[in-house]
This record gives C-alpha cells, sequence and structure tokens, in this order.
C-alpha cells in the first residue's frame, strides 16, 4: 500500500527531501535557541565584556536568520510536494480509470471514482504536507527539548515525566471519543446535504404540491438534530485547550517551585535563574510538540479511508486489456457468435446470455427487439469487446475479437450507446470525437447522414454552437442525431446503434434508415429498438427474451412465427 | 460560451459582510456570545498576568540565592506561588468555560443559518432554480457553510484572544521598560507588513485556486459520467492529455497558494526569534551602560526585568504570529458569507392571494357554508373587500386563459395571444416542437411563472387572487422527470396529501397501477428510497409520481409526458396509470405519445409562442396542417 502511494511522488520526491532537511535544520536550530540565550543571560548577568555579549548575539541572529530562510523554504517546497503528489496521484488514478473496462467501470460508480479523484486526493495531500512537515519536525524538536531540558535543567526536567503521561492520555482519550463521534456526524451531514439536493432538484415537484411548509419543518428537525451530535463531538474536542493549559501550567509552578528551591538552596551553584527561562521555553516546546504529533496522528487516520478508496482503484486490474501479438486490420463486418454465454460476474447464478448462435455477413441490417432486461444490449455489447465473453467466442471479420488491437477493433466497430453523452465543448468538437482529423465537409456529410444537419444549421452559431455539460442545451432527439453521426465519422465495418432513435420522430428515424442503407451499404448495421418500425425492413430480426434468442427471421416471417413477436406488433400499432 | 465559474474574483462588499455575519452571531446569542467575549478577555488578561509573578519570583530568587535561606524564601516566595496558582485556575475556568459554548454557538449558529437559508430557499421562485446551476446552490450549503465554521469556531476567538493578549502584554511590557518595548514594536510593524504581503496574497491564491479545482472537478465529473463513450470511442489518450492539461494548473495554483500560507508561520515566527535576540543583546548592553530605565514600574534594568521581558516578547511574537495565520481563513469566510447572504437577500416568490380554499358543506339549496371537517367538498372562499362580503365558489376545474402573453426576461416575449378554455372534466393536448412553449403554459397554470398580459381564471378567480399554495394545492402535477425524496414509497405517495391515510395511499397506487410492483418491493410500502429512487426502473419511479399526484385528487392535472424510452409493456402500464388519472379531471397534457393526443377534447398546436391550430383530432387531420404533419410523422412529437 504505502508502495503504490509511494510510486506517485516521483519527481516530487526531491521537494519532499529537501522539506525534510530544510525543517530538520529548523527544528535543531529552534532547539539550541534557548540554550544559547539563557548563555546569553548568564553573560550579561555575570557582567561579561561587551565584546562577549555581542559575539554570542550574533551566533543567535546567524541562527534565527538560517531558521527564518529553512522554514520559509520549507513551507514553499512542502507545498509543491505535497501538491505534485496529490497531481501525480490524480494522474495515475486517472490513466488507470482510462484502463477500465466496462466491467470495471460497472463495479465502481460514477460518484464514487468522482469522489476518489476529488476529496479522497485532497484528504490525501493535506496528510502528506502534514507528515513532511510535521512528523519530522515535531518528534526531533521535542526530543531536543528533552535532552536539552535534562542537560540544562537537570532534577527540574523532572517535570515532564509527570506532566507528558498526563497529556498523552488525555488526548488519546478526546481522540478516542472525538472520531467516531466526528464519522457518525459527518455522514449524517452527507445526508443531510443530500436531501438538500433533492429539494434543489425537486423545486417544482415541493413548490407543485405546496409543500415549502412541510419541507422546512423537516429540514429544522434534521439540521437540528445534526447540530446537537455536532455540538456533543466538538465539545469533546474543545478539551483539548484546556487540557494544554492545565500541562502547560503545572509544568510552571513545578519548575518555579522546584527551582526555586534548588537555586536558593544550593546557593546557585546546582542550576541558576538563565536556566530558569530556558527549562520555561522548553516545557512549552515539548508539550507544543505532543500537541502537533496528535494532530497529525488524527489527519493521518481520517485519511485513511481516502488511502484505501483510493488504492482499491490503482490495485483493481482491467479485465480487458491487449492481446500480445493484436491483429491490426479488420477484413470485413461480418460478425459471428459461437456458443456464446455470458455473465456480468463470475459468481452470479444467472447468464446474461445463452446459447447464443449467430451469423451477420458484412453490410447486413440487422434489428433487435426485446423487453427490459433481455440483454439486447449486452449481446451487441460483446462486439466490440466491451464486455469478454464468459463461454464461446465472437468474431469480427472472421477474427476472434480478442485477437484485434483494442483500438483497432473499436475504430471498426462504431457504437451508439443507449445511455449517450456529449460532452461540454462545440458541436465540431463533440463530432471530431468519431474522428480528429475530419474536414468540415466530412462533418457535414455525417450530419446529413444522421439528419442532424439541418437543426445545426439553425443555431446561431452551426457548427461552433456551445454545448454544455451533458448537453442540456439541446433535445433528446437532437443529442441522439448527434451522437449517430459522431459514430459515422469513424467509417466503421460495423455501426451499432442501442435504442439510439427513441426519442426521434418516426419520419426521422426512416429517413436515417434510408441514409444507411443508401450511403452505407458495406457496413453492417445493428439496430436495437423499441419500435417495431424502427427494426421492420432489416435483413434480419432478433427477438430478446430472457438472454435467450427467442426468434430470428424477417418481418414477414417472424408475424407469421413469432407469437411474441406479433404481441409487440399489435400492441405498437394498436397505440400508434 | 462555458457558463461562468461562481467563484470568480473576490468578496465585493468585504467589511459590510463581516459586519452584517458579526451581527448575526449576536442577534442569534446575544447572552452567550457577551459570555464569551467576557472570557476571552478574562482569561487573556489572567494569563498575561502570570508574567508579572514569574519576574517577581525571579527577583526573589536572585535575591535570596546569597543568603542559602530555604526557609526564610520559602515564606516570601510560596505566597506568590499560590497567587499564580489561584490565576491559573481562574484562567483554566474561563478558557474551559468560553470553548466550551463555542463549540455549542459555533453549530447552533450553523444549524440557524443552514434552517434560515433553507426556509429562504424554499421560498425562492422557481426561475431562481432555473437560472441558477444545482451545483452551484448546494456548494452554498457544503462549501460556503464550512468555511463559516471555521471563521467561528476558530478564527474569531482566536483572533479576541491573540488581539487582547497582544495589548495587554504590550501594556506589561511599557510598565517594564519603553525602551525593549520600542524595539518590539518595530519588529512587529514589520511582522505585520511581511504578513500582509504573503498572508493576504495567499489568501488571492487561494480564492483563485478555487476556480481551477472547480474547472478541474468539472471536467472529472463530466469524464467519469461519460466513461463508456471515452471507451467506445478509444478516447482514452486525449482525455487524458486534457485531464493533465487540467491537473497541471490545478497543482500551480494549490502549489503557490500553499506555499504561502505555509512559509508565512515559520517567517513571522523567525522574526519573533529575532526579537528575541535584539531585545536580549539591548537589553544587557543597556545593563552595561548603566542607562536609567524608563518603565511605570520605574525599575532598573536588571536580570529581573530581562528574563520576564524576553519571555514576553515570546508571548507577543507569539500571538501576532496566530492573527497572521487567521487571515486565510478570514479572506475565504467573508467570500464565502458574501454568497450566503445574496442567497439569502434573493427576492422570494410574492403572494398577494387572498382568495382560499376551504372545506365546505353543500346545503340543501345549493348554498355553501364553511366548515372544519373534511367533507371532500371543498370552495373558494373569496373575501371581497369592497362590502366586506364573502362569497363561495364551488370548486369545479374551471381553467380559462385569455390573450395571454408572457416573457422570461422583459422585451423576449415567449407566448403570444394564447387562449386556452378548458371546461371541468376536458382534457386540453399541447402540441409542439421543444421551445414552441408547452411546459411555459402549464408553468404558468400553476403561477410558477407571472404573465405579462391577459388573465388567467381559476373557476371564474383571477389567478393572481389565488392563494398560491391554494392554487397549487388544487392542481396536480406529473412531470416528465421524476422526482423522488429519500424516505419510504408510502412516505413519496403521501407527499401527495400529507393527511392521507395508508389505505388512501394504496388506494392510489392501485389507480395508478403501481401497488403490483410495490408489494413485490423487499419491503413493500415500506421500502426505503434512496437518491431519487435508484433502485427503482424509470417506469416505476414514474408511477409513484403517478400515484403521489392521484393521492391529492385534485380537481385539475397537468402531465408532461416522458420521452424516454421505456420497455413496451411497463410503457403500457404507465399508459393507463395515466388514463386512470385523468378521468374525471380537467388535464393539461404535454403530450408525446398520438394515443394520448387522440383521446383529447381540443388539441394546441403551437410554435414559437403562438396556438397555430386548435380543434379535436378529427378535425386538425381534415385541415391537412401542421398536426397533420406532425402526427403522419413529419415532425418530433417533443
Amino acid at each position: 500500500m504505502i508502495k503504490t502511494l509511494s510510486n506517485c511522488i516521483r519527481e516530487y520526491r526531491k521537494p519532499t527531501i529537501r522539506t525534510m532537511a530544510f525543517i530538520m535544520l529548523e527544528a535543531v536550530i529552534e532547539a539550541i535557541i534557548p540554550f544559547v540565550t539563557a548563555d546569553l543571560v548568564n553573560q550579561v548577568n555575570a557582567g561579561a565584556a561587551m565584546a562577549e555579549i555581542g559575539k554570542t548575539g550574533l551566533l543567535l541572529l546567524g541562527m534565527a536568520l538560517i531558521s527564518l530562510c529553512c522554514g520559509g523554504a520549507a513551507g514553499f517546497t512542502s507545498a509543491k510536494a505535497s501538491a505534485g503528489f496529490a497531481k501525480n496521484l490524480r494522474h495515475d488514478i486517472f490513466e488507470k480509470i482510462q484502463t477500465f473496462s466496462f466491467r470495471n467501470i460497472d463495479q465502481f460508480s460514477t460518484a464514487s471514482l468522482v469522489t476518489r479523484l476529488t476529496t479522497d486526493v485532497n484528504n490525501v495531500q493535506m496528510a502528506y504536507m502534514m507528515l513532511i512537515r510535521i512528523a519530522i519536525r515535531a518528534p526531533l524538536l521535542m526530543l531536543f527539548s528533552i535532552i536539552m531540558a535534562f542537560v540544562m535543567g537537570g532534577t527540574l526536567a523532572f517535570s515532564f515525566v509527570i506532566v507528558v503521561p498526563i497529556l498523552g492520555l488525555g488526548l488519546w482519550l478526546i481522540h478516542k471519543y472525538a472520531m467516531p463521534a466526528f464519522r457518525r456526524v459527518f455522514k449524517r451531514y452527507d445526508r443531510l446535504n443530500e436531501s438538500i439536493e433533492e429539494n434543489v432538484r425537486g423545486m417544482r415537484v415541493v413548490k407543485g404540491f405546496s409543500r415549502e411548509e412541510y419541507e422546512k419543518q423537516r429540514f429544522h428537525n434534521a439540521a437540528d438534530s445534526i447540530r446537537k451530535d455536532f455540538t456533543k463531538a466538538e465539545r469533546i474536542v474543545a478539551c483539548n485547550g484546556p487540557l494544554m493549559t492545565i500541562c502547560m501550567n503545572f509544568n510552571m509552578v513545578f519548575i518555579l517551585t522546584v527551582g526555586s528551591r534548588l537555586i536558593i538552596s544550593s546557593q546557585g551553584t546546582r542550576i541558576d535563574v538563565g536556566q530558569i527561562s530556558a527549562m520555561l521555553t522548553y516545557g512549552t516546546q515539548v508539550l507544543m510538540q505532543l500537541m502537533m504529533l496528535s494532530m497529525i496522528f488524527v489527519m493521518l487516520t481520517m485519511s485513511m479511508e481516502s488511502i484505501h478508496r483510493i488504492i482499491e482503484v490503482l490495485h483493481a486490474t482491467p479485465t480487458i486489456s491487449n492481446p500480445k501479438k493484436p491483429v491490426t486490420a479488420v477484413a470485413d463486418g461480418s460478425i459471428h457468435f459461437d456458443g456464446v454465454r455470458f455473465r456480468y460476474a463470475e459468481t452470479s447464478q444467472r447468464f446474461a446470455l445463452e446459447q447464443i448462435d449467430l451469423e451477420i455477413r458484412s453490410g447486413m441490417t440487422v434489428g433487435i427487439l426485446g423487453g427490459t432486461g433481455s440483454s439486447k444490449s449486452t449481446l451487441v455489447q460483446l462486439i466490440p469487446r466491451l464486455y469478454d465473453v464468459s463461454e464461446g467466442s465472437v468474431s469480427v471479420g472472421g477474427v476472434d475479437v480478442r485477437r484485434y488491437d483494442l483500438d483497432t477493433l473499436r475504430n471498426a466497430v462504431a457504437m451508439v450507446l443507449q445511455k449517450n453523452q456529449l460532452f461540454s465543448g462545440t458541436i465540431k468538437d463533440n463530432l471530431r470525437w468519431g474522428n480528429p482529423d475530419a474536414t468540415d465537409d466530412e462533418l457535414i456529410e455525417a450530419c446529413k447522414l444522421a439528419q442532424a444537419h439541418e437543426f445545426v444549421m439553425s443555431f446561431p452559431n452551426g457548427y461552433d454552437t456551445y454545448i454544455e455539460q451533458g448537453g442540456s442545451n439541446v433535445s433528446g432527439g437532437q443529442k441522439q442525431r448527434l451522437c449517430i453521426a459522431r459514430a459515422l465519422l469513424k467509417k466503421p465495418k460495423i455501426l451499432i446503434l442501442d435504442d439510439s432513435t427513441s426519442a426521434v420522430d418516426t419520419k426521422t428515424d426512416a429517413l436515417i434508415r434510408a441514409g444507411f442503407a443508401r450511403y452505407i451499404p458495406e457496413t453492417t448495421k445493428i439496430i436495437i429498438a423499441q419500435r417495431v418500425a424502427s427494426v421492420e425492413h432489416a435483413d434480419l430480426i432478433l427477438v430478446m427474451d430472457n438472454g435467450k434468442i427467442a426468434a430470428s427471421g424477417t418481418h414477414a416471417e417472424l408475424l407469421r412465427h413469432s407469437p411474441v413477436y406479433r404481441e409487440i406488433y399489435e400492441q405498437q400499432t394498436l397505440n400508434g | 460560451m462555458p457558463p461562468k465559474s461562481r467563484f470568480a474574483g473576490k468578496a465585493l462588499h468585504p467589511a459590510q459582510s463581516i459586519k452584517r455575519l458579526i451581527k448575526t452571531l449576536f442577534r442569534y446569542y446575544p447572552k452567550l456570545m457577551t459570555l464569551v467575549i467576557v472570557c476571552i478577555l478574562f482569561s487573556a488578561l489572567v494569563s498575561a498576568i502570570p508574567a508579572l509573578f514569574v519576574q517577581s519570583i525571579t527577583a526573589d530568587i536572585t535575591a535570596w540565592t546569597q543568603t542559602g535561606d530555604w526557609d526564610a524564601a520559602k515564606a516570601v516566595i510560596f505566597p506568590k506561588i499560590g497567587v499564580l496558582i489561584a490565576l491559573y485556575v481562574l484562567n483554566l475556568i474561563a478558557l474551559t468555560v468560553y470553548q466550551q459554548l463555542m463549540a455549542y454557538i459555533t453549530q447552533g449558529f450553523l444549524c440557524r443559518l443552514r434552517c434560515e437559508m433553507f426556509s429562504g430557499m424554499q421560498n425562492l421562485p422557481i426561475s431562481y432554480f432555473d437560472t441558477h446551476k444545482h451545483g452551484d446552490i448546494m456548494s452554498h450549503y457544503t462549501n460556503d457553510i464550512d468555511t463559516l465554521r471555521q471563521l467561528i469556531s476558530q478564527a474569531i476567538p482566536s483572533l479576541i484572544q491573540a488581539g487582547s493578549i497582544v495589548l495587554f502584554v504590550f501594556a506589561i511590557m511599557i510598565y517594564f521598560s519603553v525602551w525593549l518595548t520600542l524595539i518590539v514594536l518595530v519588529g512587529v510593524a514589520f511582522m505585520f507588513v511581511l504578513s500582509g504581503k504573503i498572508g493576504g496574497g495567499s489568501a488571492k491564491y487561494f480564492l483563485r485556486a478555487q476556480e481551477t479545482v472547480a474547472k478541474t472537478e468539472g471536467y472529472i465529473q463530466e469524464v467519469m459520467n461519460g466513461q463508456k463513450v471515452v471507451k467506445v470511442f478509444s478516447r482514452e489518450q486525449p482525455c487524458q492529455a486534457e485531464f493533465d492539461a487540467l491537473n497541471e494548473q490545478h497543482f500551480e495554483a494549490v502549489y503557490i497558494a500553499n506555499g504561502r500560507a505555509n512559509a508565512l508561520g515559520p517567517i513571522i515566527m523567525n522574526i519573533g526569534n529575532i526579537l528575541y535576540v535584539l531585545i536580549a543583546m539591548f537589553g544587557g548592553m543597556l545593563m552595561l551602560s548603566g542607562l536609567p530605565n524608563v518603565g511605570l514600574a520605574g525599575l532598573p534594568f536588571g536580570v529581573d526585568i530581562l528574563v520576564p521581558f524576553l519571555n514576553m516578547t515570546k508571548q507577543f511574537t507569539g500571538n501576532v504570529n496566530q492573527i497572521s495565520q487567521q487571515i486565510n481563513s478570514v479572506v475565504m469566510a467573508i467570500a464565502g458569507a458574501e454568497r450566503i447572504f445574496t442567497l439569502m437577500d434573493t427576492e422570494p416568490e410574492t403572494d398577494e392571494g387572498y382568495v382560499t380554499l376551504v372545506n365546505v358543506h353543500v346545503n340543501e339549496d345549493g348554498s355553501l357554508t364553511e366548515t372544519t371537517e373534511l367533507t371532500k367538498h371543498w370552495a373558494w372562499k373569496h373575501p371581497h373587500t369592497a362590502d366586506g362580503s364573502i362569497t363561495y365558489t364551488s370548486l369545479k376545474g374551471d381553467v380559462r386563459l385569455t390573450e395571454v402573453d408572457f416573457a422570461y426576461e422583459k422585451g423576449k416575449t415567449v407566448l403570444h395571444d394564447v387562449s386556452v378554455f378548458a371546461k371541468p372534466g376536458q382534457k386540453v393536448a399541447f402540441v409542439g416542437a421543444t421551445g414552441a412553449g408547452k411546459t411555459t403554459i402549464t408553468n404558468l397554470i400553476n403561477r410558477f411563472y407571472d404573465i405579462e398580459d391577459g388573465k388567467i381564471r381559476y373557476d371564474g378567480i383571477n389567478i393572481n387572487k389565488i392563494k398560491k399554495s391554494d392554487l397549487r394545492r388544487s392542481l396536480g402535477i406529473v412531470l416528465q422527470e421524476t422526482n423522488l425524496f429519500s424516505g419510504t414509497v408510502m412516505e413519496n405517495i403521501r407527499y401527495g396529501r400529507l393527511e392521507a391515510t395508508d389505505a388512501e395511499c394504496e388506494q392510489a397506487a392501485k389507480l395508478a397501477g403501481a401497488d403490483d410492483f410495490i408489494r413485490r418491493l423487499p419491503d413493500g410500502y415500506q421500502t426505503q428510497l434512496s437518491n431519487n429512487g435508484a433502485n427503482l426502473s424509470q417506469g416505476q419511479r414514474q408511477l409513484i409520481a403517478i400515484a403521489r399526484a392521484a393521492v391529492a385528487d385534485p380537481p385539475v392535472m397537468i402531465l408532461d409526458e416522458a420521452t424516454s424510452a421505456i420497455d413496451t409493456h411497463t410503457e403500457a402500464i404507465v399508459q393507463k396509470g395515466m388514463d386512470a388519472l385523468m378521468k374525471g379531471r380537467t388535464v393539461f397534457v404535454i403530450a408525446h405519445r398520438l394515443s394520448t393526443v387522440k383521446n383529447s377534447d381540443v388539441i394546441m398546436v403551437l410554435d414559437h409562442g403562438r396556438i397555430i391550430e386548435r380543434g379535436s383530432h378529427q378535425e386538425l387531420i381534415d385541415q391537412q396542417g401542421t398536426y397533420y404533419q406532425l402526427y403522419t410523422g413529419a415532425f418530433e412529437l417533443e
């Protein structure tokens, strides 16, 4: 786990090491300063010559200056190291996700991937910064201070023996009770925010039913119960300050009481006033550093969950990767399913596809019908190898899809997904996903074929119209047609439309299909649809039911032989 | 154009925002906040005094060292230590009290602020939600509130405490020695200049970093959502390159902001160290030179002054450092507070309506008597200001729009001269292309938006006179996009009418055709829904939304049929549910299905905000106009 993470430090190893070096130097100097200061005080006290005092003073000044430079520089190097580490982490996670197969993507939800790339990485970044700044400084300073205190203060330093364990125990107790309380609160807090989001999203429903007062009341109750829990947790943490103060005060009183006795009864031979002043400084130092240590302890435990979530992504193995000696050309658009069975998880009982044997010649138009959950989409997703078969094989152009270079295969097999998406950018930018080098004429040609050209031209900015995130400024039917155009730009050997014209009217739908037949006759076309009208004229229609091909044939054949097909057909003609 | 980020720039009115914030804090907790401040000041005071005692004790020690008589010294020193302990205890009490109180106040304040924000938000007009990104509204509740939490729980107490300690210590330092104090002052002035330069700068960078962070996170959101599309188009590398570019910007911004914030602490602290040395040296020189000391105490220079003075210097600079550390969170919180106040100050939806919906008894002569019982008979209670009389009009569901014009923005009229008459029980279908104005019309009937010109009457009453909540109670809606809320299925159905019994909710579900699948859910009607009913299919969610409208049982329904693909079987069930819901009501339906359209009493064909054709299905077909073309599939029914 640590190795996976430390791999991401890479070019930021240098600033990391620099940070540690600077911090160490700073800590050493900071620890020595009171020691030299005590010397200075004593020299002054003893009435030493000005030259001698000046020397010590200059030494001190020099040390403070070095410490200043080190501290300032460490501030920047540590920021660079941690921000850089986070950058590399994000890069690696993103890169890893790009290698994910559909199966991997299904495993992690979109929201969880986003959280990992944002909140989780930020947590780790903060923890890393704290770690390299304080994890070295605090123990080092503490150790120095304790040693120095014993060297200088002798018996006085025994106050630490009493105070440090008390503070340690106190801090430990506070964390022990506060942490679970905070975890609980944060979970509820997340839920509260979720319900706010529901309200923002569903405001038309809230207002439509005049539920404003009801929602307010509900929110007040939820917010108030969170306030109670949150207050409880915060009050535990608020014990930190008094605890620290008690320890510091005890230290002070102890040193003054015991110190004054030691000095006076030994007539200043065992320790002197300068030492008392140094002891007070060291005392504060030790306790402060202990506090710091407990802080990074909290930070680390808090970020532990984030680290686990990140590692989970980084350690996931992509279920599909390029073969050793890949085939880099697809001969034609023929497709062959041979005894295919498929299930989404190896542990699942049920096969999503069973007994699939299918022969599709290059250039054919194939229609697929079937209810929700009949595995229509699953069937076609095997062709561009978005999933691997569990048994049997799928071949394209006479070659098993598993032997192709993935890019080669997916460039030859264009697929318009059911849950499709445009990205923020101009229409041109979006279309060029299909082919980055496409000329403007090619874009227009593809759009004409997808019946999109006309409405694109009706926008004030035409092909330079900016598509908002998620394609919210085009209608459903327009979005679908742009997605089809985008796929056409690949000039694929096989074109798969997974319910891609559901929001397009019947006439446009027919025009698109007629265009396909006329302009890309050699491309194999597979069309999944809800409407019989969309597949009626296909060379082959498959009726899927429960993961199996229940019937296949042309429209006329199916009307005669398949009761399921007939039922769908009749229902739709009745409704229409 | 890409949407503008909400993080553009810093707070516009920092002084007003911080003033209002503190005012609000005192308005919520006038007594407790005063107590807190008293405690903080008291604690600062008593934590500064001990320095005096330490000075005095060190002086005693020096004085008694020569004698070596501990017993005699003890009699002098111990009482002083006793006072010291007493001060410590007092400080501890004050400290504990205010820190505990602060924990209580912070959460209480945030809770009330959240509630005020939420209540304010509930009262905002729909146009607010149409014109603001949901993510931005959300971030007021998350990010902006978090910056305030930081400010109130840490920055404010710390600023008050550090500030007052600085003042106390300063006073004591003058008491001891004016010369040395002057040196400290020069050093501190230098510190302030530096922390303003570095700290203020880092705050600016933090605000800038927020912008790049928002951009990067937006990109992540988008690509993760479309990851499957990325795979299908083999776009992994270009996406990675685009992400890396954003990632690099993100890094730069965060690095500089954090770097400045990190460097500030050590720099200030070491200037403190340098000051410490300077004081020690000058003090030493002063002592040797025998220059007369100027100080309120009038003490001559000696170790007994120098040692505590050095300690005070540490304390002084330490607290200045603490003040400078808070600059960032103060700047961020002010920006956050300003955004929150902007939300809270947004003009709420106004409601000047005075006609209300009441339960009535229908008397034998047909007149109506108001009652508090649930009679199933409703009437509009219409008080007339002119003569003080009250008339009751039976709720029937007669809705008339007469020559209505409407504009979302002044000058850009989107609906022109729209007249629609719907008699009780009639079904009116709106048909037309995207942007033709179908949804807009329905938004006017329930007054999500107000008309520019013309009239809308409900049962003969101008809807502007009807109280909005009562108007909306008399109108049911089923939207195209289903929104369910976290809670059980039963609670979601009951949302339509809060006083509905379980049996009534189940009855409504049966009517909608949802009862079947709900009973098959793991916990039936008690199944918890979360995340907008993510565990249900789209069709099932629609069925629940239909049941929700059915339980409200309003005389008028507004239906927006879903366009999205659901399989034929479910669609048939949803269709049946919709049909059942429409029966016996006045219905305005934005139709996407020809079957719905065909069964309507009247069809309105809309184009660019105008009704271009109206009539029954058969009439319109005979006209061979736009509707005919729509029907035969030449246009999209959206």
